[in-house]
């Protein structure tokens, strides 16, 4: 077979699934994610705002919808990309003043965000939703 | 240097006003807790209440427009990323930044005339 043809035949492979990223890399994606559905929350949190100071009838009745259990799951998810993306962003805007940069203190810090955001994340859920 | 398609000039002020506009809604969020918590406004007169103080609303105003430039900077990186064909992008961009002007004026609205 002629060189060339072997090197086209010849396939690069990386593994990028979400499963097999370092846990800086699983940070930096619940990052983009959390990010994302804040953006497209930002609309439903104004509604919310709006129809809580509408009236004493339109308050009324959001804080009967908010009871719903339904309501209170998307509540969670709220919570928790708020959360996600706060500490996230902390550890990058520390990482930007080379605070924590090195391979080891940077993965270590990745793993503080994985452990701390669904606790905090529970925690408020606890103080807010129960 | 060849530039990318809609890769802003000016990288490094989006760049600065990412981090500043991210400390910036951090710290109105401590704040907005902590003022929730102490006042504990229960119903809809208080709740009125709370949000008819004007460093508040003032507050609030500021967040919501850092959080918009925030959002801004943010869905950019994001479709600059992943969408490649520039047309589509091109109606993205134009898609969120609609969305983040009309947000604005629609926080303006709910805080100053509701």
């Amino acid at each position: 077979m002629p060189q060339s043809a072997l090197k086209k035949r010849r396939p690069i492979w990386y593994n990028l699934s979400l499963f097999n990223l370092p846990l800086p890399g699983i940070v930096s994606i619940l990052h983009r994610i959390s990010g994302a559905m804040l953006f497209l929350l930002i609309p439903a949190i104004l509604y919310l705002l709006q129809i809580s100071l509408r009236s004493p009838d339109s308050f009324a009745s959001l804080m009967q919808v908010l009871r719903h259990p339904l309501a209170k799951l998307i509540f969670c998810g709220v919570i928790w990309a708020f959360v996600q993306h706060t500490l996230s962003g902390i550890r990058l805007l520390l990482l930007d003043v080379h605070l924590g940069s090195d391979l080891h203190t940077a993965r270590a810090s990745a793993r503080v965000v994985v452990w701390l955001s669904p606790a905090i994340s529970l925690l408020m859920i606890w103080a807010f939703l129960l | 240097m060849k530039r990318t398609l809609f890769a802003a000039p000016h990288g490094t002020g989006h760049w600065i006003a990412q981090r500043l506009t991210a400390v910036f809604i951090v710290a109105y969020t401590v704040l907005f807790l902590i003022a929730l918590g102490l006042t504990q406004p229960a119903g809809y007169d208080a709740w009125r209440a709370f949000f008819g103080q004007g460093w508040l609303r003032l507050a609030t105003m500021i967040c919501f427009l850092a959080l918009l430039y925030h959002s801004w900077v943010g869905m950019r990186d994001i479709l600059m990323d992943y969408i490649k064909p520039a047309g589509l992008r091109l109606a993205l961009f134009m898609m969120v930044a609609i969305a983040l002007l009309a947000y604005a004026g629609w926080a303006a609205q709910i805080l100053w005339t509701s």
